[in-house]
């Protein structure tokens, strides 16, 4: 019988990245900005954290930590480092109009390098023998559950055994969604992001709107990479460990038509499909685990498909999605 | 009604962009109730001195006054603040929003955006004018003539009472041009200034009160528009006397060329686009297309040149010796080698046969480049002819290396036609070749055309002014819901009765 009460939340917590990753990259590209450079802002995000919590465990040398300091501090520092990254992305492709397609790749290229740099020298600095960081403490406060929730059998265990950043990320995803289509805010966004020269001349300022879309969209992805040490990988960082989720946020962002309300449930499916190799009978040849691994790229490709046959417009990519804009180009 | 104050006057405004004046000390007066028509030939500036009203460009010099005080106008808000509004060529609007959405868009308010409120005072704004927009209907929905009704309830909900209309009935139907001038009359009644930019003569007849005209950037004069006649405003146009009269030489030993018999298309989405229809095209004979838009006049040049799948039917391409060529099943390519050229001017020009970012000698090598055996393809030819097609149709350009969507509309299509001429087809299609062209231009284009005839090409004529049909084609081939309503003698028909072909199948017949 398949283990569903284990399955859920081990999906559940595998999501919460790609959620964050995704509904970051819906927020941008809503204002235009294709950035592919989110894998490296996620890998960002998480070393700024591992950064602030290794400063803090250092600080107070075995004396007990503030739970708030503890939480906040990494945060902090995640949010500002990808922040960093946002701004970059923005001045090289609004300000600067470089193409947006190669500026998110050197970008997830640079970030993946600075975590590993400094990835590689935290670990030379506390001098351990196994190639990873171990900030368990830092760790405890973010994935501190709900006390009662232990004693609520399987209903607890599918929806309150998770830190809170899970359930920011929910939140979040939410928020977006009521924004982008309920506001004045998300109105204009979605008009930078699909006919930026008709919003210019509508009076909305376009380069604001992409600065703040795409800064504000790092900054929620790079809680994804924060979520994926301090919670997810219990404290551990460890060079390379953070995969290809920020790619798969990517892909998530497609799947879900640029909806991040259905981007909550939909990355505990990609979440689900991505760890569904752990759940295969034992005896099975190890090679097919591969193959396992692949099935949210081809859930995405057979969406693609679906949706371009079905060819509604309000599925389709932000039409000026990946183009510069310039208002006396014609 | 000699008390009236200008709501807006514009003085010794002057704008120039690199070495090109665009506009010379221009005078400018705009009332409210009144409709103004500022006519000029295309590059006369009129478009640009409404964009520094309407706050995209900032004059290099002179005031503008609005309502007696000097204002500077920064950009198109302070533009809406001052209750003036343009309306472009080009609409601006997001596709994939409603109406409603588009409407409100840019302006401030609470943060929770209500759209039902928004939609409520777009009906009412609709019911005060007559305008016909579902404030819930995707902009991807609307016809032309929807969107520009967008464009306009859009402006008035800013509180504009100044309209300016950037060539408004270019892309509308007769019928749509009607319903639009019934509203903008409607709107001057209820006391707004509005605008129009056109070089069409007989709009301004029908629809402005006054009428103010600009040529090569400087102000020419202003007058009533009863008080004056096509022919006079027409001269002050161009700056010398302009004979308005098209030539029509005989056809000279025409011969069937082109035999489309039983020709139907389906389009994508299997609607039937052209229903058995059959006609011959003769050489040294000038057949002139007519139908409201959307009636088939695309597909049906488009199936001829071989880019269109054909359902069924037969389309024959006749030689000179007698012989008779399938064009069914033939690609684009070898349809071409025959001496079969495509000018079509699609609504936004740039769509189809020119590329924008290319400059005017590689758009000529598009069609050249195959020739030759060198492996370095032949850039001397192309540049050449360039040169000549920008001498002989006096292409506005700063020289043949410019890209294309940089030259005006007019230009570009100068250029296309050019092109399509320069190939010496024997068999031309063209359609609205002379569309959002001013009287000069087009002028041109009918010569061109009618020179094409006299060296015995079969021309195809696709064309949206019916005046300009019936003096120009032989015969015309009117189409009604993509089947042949009738195919008249261009000599002896009658506008009335051609628009009636249009509309009913064989026209005048149930009545």
């Amino acid at each position: 019988m398949f283990d569903i009460v284990g399955f859920i939340p081990r999906a559940v917590v595998q999501s919460i990245p790609l959620l964050y990753g995704s509904t970051g990259e819906t927020i941008t590209e809503k204002a235009g900005n294709l950035n592919l450079g989110i894998p490296g802002i996620m890998y960002v995000g998480g070393i700024s954290g591992v950064i602030g919590a290794f400063l803090y465990e250092q600080s107070c040398k075995g004396a007990s930590m503030n739970g708030f300091l503890a939480v906040a501090i990494p945060m902090l520092f995640c949010l500002v480092g990808s922040l960093l990254m946002g701004l970059l992305y923005c001045l090289l492709t609004v300000t600067l109009r470089a193409n947006q397609n190669v500026t998110g790749l050197a970008m997830t290229t640079f970030g993946v390098g600075f975590g590993n740099f400094f990835g590689g020298s935290l670990i030379k600095l506390t001098g351990s023998d196994m190639p990873s960081i171990t900030l368990s403490q830092t760790s405890l406060f973010f994935s501190r559950k709900l006390p009662f929730a232990e004693r609520l059998g399987w209903f607890g265990k599918i929806f309150l055994s998770y830190g809170f950043l899970a359930y920011l990320a929910i939140v979040i995803a939410f928020v977006c969604a009521y924004i982008l289509k309920r506001t004045r805010t998300g109105l204009h966004l979605r008009a930078v992001g699909e006919n930026p020269a008709t919003a210019d001349a509508a009076g909305i300022n376009i380069t604001r709107h992409k600065y703040i879309a795409t800064c504000a969209g790092s900054m929620i992805a790079g809680l994804g990479g924060l979520y994926y040490v301090m919670d997810y990988a219990c404290g551990i960082w460890s060079n390379d460990a953070f995969g290809d989720r920020g790619w798969l946020a990517i892909a998530l962002v497609i799947f879900t038509l640029w909806r991040p309300n259905v981007s909550v449930f939909a990355s505990i499916l990609f979440g689900g499909l991505y760890i569904l190799y752990l759940f295969m009978p034992t005896g099975t040849n190890l090679a097919v685990k591969e193959l396992y691994k692949m099935l949210p790229y081809v859930v995405t490709i057979l969406v693609l498909i679906a949706v371009s046959m079905r060819r509604k417009k309000e599925n389709h990519p932000p039409e000026s999605l990946g183009v510069a804009y310039f208002r006396e180009d014609r | 009604m000699d008390n009236k104050v200008a709501a807006v006057k514009m003085r010794d405004i002057t704008k120039t962009f690199g070495a090109t004046v665009a506009n010379d000390k221009v005078w400018l007066d705009i009332y409210r109730g009144e409709i103004l028509a500022l006519l000029g030939e295309n590059g006369s500036g009129k478009t640009t001195l409404m964009n520094m009203l309407s706050g995209i460009y900032f004059p290099d010099k002179g005031q503008i006054f609005v309502d007696g005080r000097e204002v500077s106008i920064r950009s198109p808000k302070e533009a809406f603040d001052l209750g003036i509004g343009m309306i472009h060529q080009h609409f601006k609007l997001v596709d994939v929003f409603s109406a409603a959405e588009n409407i409100v868009l840019g302006l401030k308010g609470s943060g929770r955006l209500d759209i039902d409120e928004v939609a409520k005072n777009v009906k009412a704004i609709c019911e005060e004018y007559g305008f016909e927009v579902d404030p819930y209907q995707k902009i991807y929905d609307m016809s032309v003539s929807q969107k520009q009704q967008v464009e306009i309830v859009k402006v008035l909900y800013r509180g504009a009472d100044i309209l300016i209309l950037d060539e408004p009935t270019a892309v509308l139907t007769p019928q749509e041009t009607d319903k639009l001038f019934a509203v903008l009359r409607n709107m001057r009644d209820l006391g707004k200034a509005i605008v129009i930019i056109t070089h069409k003569m007989h709009e301004v007849e029908e629809l402005s009160d006054r009428v103010a005209i600009l040529r090569h950037g400087s102000f020419v004069g202003d007058m009533l528009t009863k008080t004056t006649n096509a022919q006079e405003m027409t001269n002050m146009m161009v700056g010398h006397a302009v004979v308005l009269d098209i030539d029509r030489p005989e056809p000279k030993d025409p011969k069937p060329r082109i035999r489309v018999e039983g020709l139907t298309v389906r389009d994508i989405e299997g609607v039937v686009k052209l229903d058995n229809v059959s006609f011959t095209a003769n050489s040294g004979e000038i057949l002139g297309v007519a139908g409201i838009s959307g009636c088939g006049q695309k597909e049906l040049l488009e199936a001829i040149a071989g880019l269109q799948p054909i359902e069924s039917g037969s389309i024959k391409y006749i030689c000179d010796d007698g012989r008779e060529d399938e064009l069914i099943g033939k690609d684009p390519l070898s349809i071409q080698s025959l001496g079969v050229s495509l000018s079509f001017v699609p609504e936004d020009r740039l769509g189809m046969g020119l590329v924008g970012s290319m400059d005017l000698t590689d758009n000529m090598m598009l069609r050249s480049f195959r020739r030759g055996r060198s492996l370095i393809a032949d850039r001397k030819t192309p540049k050449k002819l360039a040169e000549k097609v920008v001498e002989e149709l006096e292409v506005n350009t700063p020289g043949v290396s410019t890209p294309v969507r940089r030259l005006s509309g007019g230009n570009v299509q100068k250029v296309l036609v050019g092109r399509e001429i320069s190939s010496a087809p024997t068999v031309l299609l063209t359609a609205y070749a002379v569309r959002g062209l001013d009287i000069n231009s087009s002028y041109m284009i009918y010569d061109l055309i009618n020179k094409q005839k006299e060296k015995g090409v079969a021309v195809v004529y696709v064309g949206e002014d019916l005046d300009v049909l019936l003096e120009l084609c032989d015969r015309i081939l009117v189409l009604c819901g993509g089947k042949v309503s009738g195919i008249v003698d261009g000599r002896g028909a009658s506008k009335r009765d051609v628009g009636m072909m249009m509309t009913r199948l064989g026209g005048a017949a149930n009545e």
